[in-house]
């Protein structure tokens, strides 16, 4: 390969360059448009109409000192934390498990990918009955003659992030499984051979050389269940609307409030600047290392 | 479920905008409970006699809910033809956005002025000198709704005010009764603690800290009494695990809870129970404290529209809903009080009476939606949310206040 003399860069594959000309402005106008009128408006006192009134930073100020958007930074702390540790630890779990040429594989792998065909709000719903005390897991146990048992997380507010967490990882893990097992098909059939003529073990074998090759896949994994976590609302509206009290409130429900309910879009705007500030001080190291190291390479 | 109702409304308004008949025309509101939508049935009877029909377009979810999907349609450019907003300063920015109609002169054709009693509640209506809605009802918060069952059913009398309320709090609960019924949705505890504040705190300390949003006041003394009742409220709703008004209303009706804070247009729910002011309930004003009412209320808002024939059907239902016959009709079911000074009222049952008569007497404060910007009061409603369902102490609750007082709008 290496000897062959490349054409150039730039008119490699014309034509699809050229058909993919709408989506690049497209992208520009709206995404890249929105998000820099979205900055812009941030230091104006915009209250439902979007209107040009400079106020400087009144509107961070304010945002930091609502207690209801630093709940609501902590929820997300927590739930992005632990879903992403529990949705790939499950994920990679159950793709090793299936992995193992068992019987029925199609019908585990249906039936773990199911709940991803649900909406938001269906999970969010189902859940909410799921772990209502008086009809739901609590119920049962206690009618089954543990009188003193308590699982109530949604009507706690100390713990009621976590039955949001129970909710999402139940949708999403089935995705990161699919993902990870198609990952594990991808690894080739002797790197398996020779781990076994070296007598390393299964584990072994998993951990340091299956996962280490499996790091592209990770990655896909990865932004999936990033971007999940940033724009979590849904589940929150239709499982809890955000209590007991505000107890969980997400970063994407205050925005939506703000802009809608409160009627002050500035405010509005300096929290979802907020949420791209925080999406982008994780991405942008990870641009760095990912695509400023292949070119290296290449 | 509620993204149901959005889509459901949405997905109505789009059905409906595809078939346009001359006269039709959609009218957006947030009444959904039984007598709320009774009432409404009596606009829409009046104004489909009249010729013209009347497309319903109720947005469940409460007015927040409610108002988000307005406000969405009318910038999003596709108006409805008449909607609901509480007269006051919810509607400001549409109008100076100059998305609604100015209907100033139909309002000195037929005399707004001399008609509308008090004559404050047009006041909510003019921007810059110009009139922008139809009033129709005052509502008002400052009521306390007490079960005569839940209290028979213990023994006791019914409580003659706040005080006597609470005292008798601890018997409820021994007999396994909620004593004070509370939804948990965010405005039903604000609502709460503003009753408080007009009541406990009196009209001159409340114009003080909403009015002239002084928050000085609002750290001090009378405020610090006003916060210690919420506290008292706060303990007697422990265990209410609903969420709508009207359901927290059924506890109260079913003699389940003692009483329930809640405005006027939960007479409406009794009424359709079948219960009878001063026999199977009481209604005290001002929870028997202070007796003012506040003289917040529904307003209609006409959008600007192109389609001619519309905005001609938009003037004729503005005139129905302020005539002296649908207000009338309205009011008696939904439980509110007539705009209209020069109205005969004697079917108007118990509660309703002791509302006219503290009206005549001027015995009013203005709404806080009147007073404040839609963001101050969301604030607050935070704030009280925070402190329904958690140990925040009364001080620094009230310290949280004054400051959202001092940065209010």
């Amino acid at each position: 390969m290496t000897g062959q003399s490349r054409p150039n860069r730039l008119l490699r594959n014309l034509s699809a360059k050229i058909a993919s000309i709408p989506m690049v402005l497209t992208a520009l106008c709206v995404f890249v448009g929105g998000t820099i009128w979205t900055v812009v408006y941030s230091f104006t006192d915009s209250r439902l109409l979007p209107r040009l009134r400079f106020v400087g930073l009144d509107q961070y100020e304010r945002l930091w000192r609502t207690p209801r958007w630093l709940i609501s930074i902590e929820n997300l702390a927590i739930f992005g934390t632990l879903s992403l540790i529990f949705s790939l630890a499950i994920g990679f779990l159950l793709a090793a498990l299936l992995d193992q040429k068992i019987r029925f594989e199609n019908t585990f792998r249906t039936i773990f990918l199911y709940p991803f065909a649900l909406s938001f709000i269906v999970t969010g719903l189902v859940w909410q009955w799921l772990l209502n005390p008086d009809f739901g897991v609590q119920g049962l146990v206690r009618s089954w003659g543990w009188e003193s048992f308590t699982f109530d997380p949604l009507y706690n507010q100390d713990i009621v992030i976590y039955g949001i967490l129970i909710a999402a990882l139940w949708q999403g893990t089935g995705l990161v499984m699919c993902i990870m097992l198609a990952g594990l098909r991808g690894i080739d059939e002797d790197i398996w051979k020779a781990a076994r003529v070296d007598g390393i073990p299964m584990w072994k074998t998993y951990l340091f050389i299956v996962i280490p090759m499996m790091r592209p896949v990770f990655i896909t994994a990865l932004v999936l269940i990033a971007s999940g976590i940033v724009r979590v609302y849904d589940l929150v509206v239709a499982q809890t609307g955000g209590g007991p009290g505000i107890s969980s409130e997400v970063p994407a429900k205050y925005v939506y409030n703000m802009m809608f309910e409160a009627q002050n879009l500035g405010q509005g705007f300096a929290a979802s600047t907020m949420m791209l500030l925080s999406v982008l001080i994780v991405l942008i190291p990870w641009a760095y290392l990912e695509f400023g190291g292949r070119k290296r390479h290449g | 479920m509620r993204y149901g109702l959005l889509t459901a409304a949405f997905a109505l308004s789009s059905a409906l905008h595809a078939s346009a008949y001359a006269a039709e025309l959609e009218v957006t509101h947030w009444w959904t409970s039984g007598g709320e939508a009774a009432a409404v049935a009596e606009f829409a009877k009046a104004f489909d006699a009249s010729g013209h029909k009347w497309i319903d377009g109720a947005v469940g979810g409460g007015g927040p809910t409610a108002r988000t999907v307005f406000v969405s349609r009318l910038t999003g450019g596709d108006p409805m033809g008449a909607t609901q907003f509480n007269h006051g300063r919810q509607a400001e920015e549409l109008v100076e956005a100059g998305l609604m109609r100015d209907l100033t002169d139909i309002a000195t054709e037929d005399k707004w002025l001399e008609v509308i009693n008090p004559p404050t509640l047009l006041d909510g209506c003019t921007v810059d000198g110009k009139i922008y809605c139809v009033p129709i009802n005052i509502h008002s918060w400052q009521w306390l709704w007490l079960s005569h069952k839940a209290f028979e059913d213990v023994g006791l009398p019914v409580p003659k005010n706040w005080d006597e309320f609470v005292a008798a709090a601890p018997k409820l609960r021994e007999a396994g009764k909620l004593p004070l019924a509370l939804g948990s949705q965010p405005w039903q505890s604000a609502g709460l603690f503003q009753v408080l504040m007009a009541s406990l705190g009196g009209p001159e300390i409340f114009n003080k800290v909403y009015g002239d949003k002084d928050a000085e006041a609002a750290a001090g003394e009378e405020i610090k009494r006003v916060f210690a009742a919420a506290g008292d409220a706060r303990e007697m709703a422990k265990g209410s695990n609903v969420q709508d008004w009207n359901q927290a209303t059924n506890l109260v009706i079913t003699g389940q809870a003692g009483g329930q804070v809640m405005g006027d247009w939960a007479q409406g729910d009794f009424q359709v129970a079948g219960q009878v002011a001063g026999k199977d309930y009481s209604c005290l004003p001002g929870l028997g404290v202070n007796e003012v009412i506040a003289t917040g209320g529904d307003a209609f808002y006409f959008p600007v529209l192109k389609d001619e024939e519309k905005s001609k059907a938009q003037i004729d239902l503005a005139r129905l809903m302020l005539s002296p016959e649908v207000q009338v009709a309205f009011n008696l079911k939904k439980g509110s009080l007539p705009v209209r000074g020069d109205i005969d009222l004697n079917a108007a049952n118990d509660c309703m009476k002791k509302g006219l008569e503290i009206l005549a007497a001027g015995k009013t404060v203005p709404a806080p939606e009147q007073l404040l910007s839609q963001d101050t009061i969301t604030q607050i409603n935070d704030l009280m949310v925070e402190f329904f369902s958690s140990e925040m102490s009364e001080a620094d609750a009230q310290t949280r206040f004054a400051d959202i007082i001092a940065g209010a709008d």
